[in-house]
């Protein structure tokens, strides 16, 4: 038990990555972006590529301490969170942009960012194949703490990587005067117009922290587990379900709904098989859709 | 002078129209009152002049610049600021953020301008930390009419402030309108509320998306058919 719920914090940890973006884009423009999932995979396709690059270098294919994975994984994440920075307002400006513009109904966008999803993930098909890859060959170091609790150490680096991230983009909203706009959009956009704030402006800023933390997530995911092209398509329903649970556009309801859903997700294991994870995070889903509409957190309807 | 002309508006949802043609004027240094019961598109006429909504027809002037489609991201460049009807605040920053987003366009120090706005609403003061979604009905409608003020408009829209208030605390929001506008801010206000009447120099009455009438405060009170038929005497 004390196990899975460490396992599930960890889970839990890279899906309030994945969720603080997708609630204040949700909250923001009434988009609920499909290829937030996606993009989490190429992130993550992004950095093997660099891993692979930077290992030609000798010094950077050693190990990094006591972790599976070399110094050449660590500096990928510089060129990962860039391109999917970069990635990520572009996608907004090509594709939902003018979506926006003509005042299109948010089912529209909904299926524009499936039509994105499908063709990125296309993408990665086309070029790695399906079979799976790795950052790194070989064992994985393990950890044994008390309680019986057996970890790898790679688990400490991801949660560590994981809430620090959280912590600076949550500075950032709270303490900045960008960032407080941007809650405010996501809180009340009308209102935040009305108010003069330039909400395409806004957007960037928003979409480019979504990046962050789409490629930090996407790295960690592939640490913990390993690289398939469906990786964040299957990842994209607890991360709905955590927003949701969370409630429209709250970020801090997007960060305990991402820690709920990893920890029952994972302690449901104790009574089912680890298949019907994903039925777990439905379940959820639904009950708060029935009985608590705004999410536990939120103040407004889904 | 006059301050905002609005020249007969057309504007609705949909193909539903709410007004037919709607035109005003408001001089400056006044206090404009927008009278009519429910549906007769005060609120429309609001958004419509702020850039909430695109007017299909006619036009809107502030100051003698013709902002009519404007967005009301522009708008508020213009020394002109707007407190919507509902969800007039941002329910998750807290009351001292909901400000701080008050002045976010400005480029000069606000800080003296805080301290002023919660001179003003002094029972804002303690809940500077407090979420502004944890407020009473009457903080709500101070901090928003606080917020618009943060950019020190010539001209304040507001929308029904007294909807949903206490008798106690619809007078103190009236008292405050009337203390602002002496401090040289002209306002239009809409209401349903004809206590409005009391502190405004002109009026006028709305209804079905048409003008039914205009005139001095003073004259609309005393004409009895006015009364009978829109302000419920």
């Amino acid at each position: 038990m004390a196990e899975l719920i460490v396992y599930g914090i960890i889970l839990g940890s890279i899906i309030a990555l994945g969720s603080v973006g997708l609630t204040l884009i949700w909250g923001i423009t009434e988009l609920f972006n499909c290829a937030h999932g996606d993009q989490i995979t190429v992130g993550a396709y992004i950095a093997l590529i660099f891993t692979s690059l930077f290992a030609r270098i000798g010094f950077l294919q050693a190990k990094v301490g006591p972790f599976s994975f070399s110094w050449g994984l660590l500096l990928s994440f510089i060129p990962a969170i860039l391109i999917s920075v970069v990635l990520a307002i572009l996608i907004d400006r090509w594709v939902y942009k003018p979506l926006r513009k003509t005042g299109a109904h948010f089912m529209t966008g909904f299926i524009a960012s499936i039509g994105v999803a499908w063709a990125m993930r296309g993408l990665i098909y086309i070029i790695w194949g399906a079979e799976f890859h790795f950052y790194a060959k070989g064992l994985r170091p393990m950890l044994f703490l008390p309680l019986g609790i057996k970890l790898r150490t790679d688990e400490i680096f991801i949660m560590v990587v994981a809430w620090a991230a959280v912590a600076a983009v949550y500075l950032f909203l709270n303490r900045t005067k960008m960032g407080k706009a941007i809650r405010a959009l996501a809180d009340n956009a009308s209102l935040a117009r009305v108010a003069g704030i330039n909400t395409e402006r806004m957007l960037i800023w928003t979409w480019g922290i979504a990046g962050v933390l789409i490629a930090i997530a996407g790295i960690l995911y592939g640490i913990e587990t390993q690289l398939r092209p469906e990786m964040g398509w299957i990842f994209l329903l607890p991360l709905f379900a955590a927003v949701i649970l969370g409630g429209k556009g709250s970020i801090t309801g997007a960060l305990a709904g991402g820690i709920i859903l990893g920890l029952a997700q994972q302690v449901s294991t104790m009574w089912l098989q680890p298949t019907y994870k994903p039925a777990v995070a439905f379940l959820l889903m639904i009950l708060v859709l029935i009985f608590r509409p705004k999410g536990i957190f939120g103040r407004r309807k889904v | 002078m006059s301050i905002l002309t609005v020249d007969s508006i057309v504007a609705g949802y949909g193909s539903m129209e709410v007004l037919h043609g709607v035109s005003l004027e408001v001089e400056k240094g006044q206090i404009v009152c927008l009278l009519g019961p429910n549906g007769a598109g005060k609120t429309t006429l609001l958004r419509a002049v702020f850039g909430v909504m695109r007017p299909w027809q006619g036009k809107v002037l502030f100051k003698d610049q013709d902002i009519s489609g404007f967005p009301s991201e522009s708008i508020a460049h213009l020394g002109m600021c707007y407190v919507p009807q509902e969800d007039n605040i941002f329910p998750s920053l807290t009351v001292q953020e909901n400000l701080e987003m008050g002045a976010f366009i400005r480029k000069d120090d606000w800080q003296p301008r805080l301290e002023e706005i919660y001179g003003f609403f002094p029972d804002l003061t303690d809940r500077r930390k407090s979420r502004a979604g944890e407020l009473s009905g009457g903080m709500r409608q101070m901090l928003a009419i606080g917020r618009a003020l943060m950019l020190n408009p010539e001209l304040l829209l507001l929308d029904e402030p007294s909807t949903g208030l206490a008798p106690f605390l619809v007078n103190q929001i009236f008292d405050r309108i009337k203390t602002l506008n002496e401090q040289g801010v002209t306002i239009l206000v809409v209401e349903q509320n004809a206590q409005a009447l009391q502190s405004a120099d002109k009026a006028y009455i709305l209804e079905g998306g048409e003008k039914q009438a205009e005139g001095s405060a003073q004259e609309l009170l005393e004409d009895k058919e006015i009364g009978k038929l829109y302000l419920g005497r």
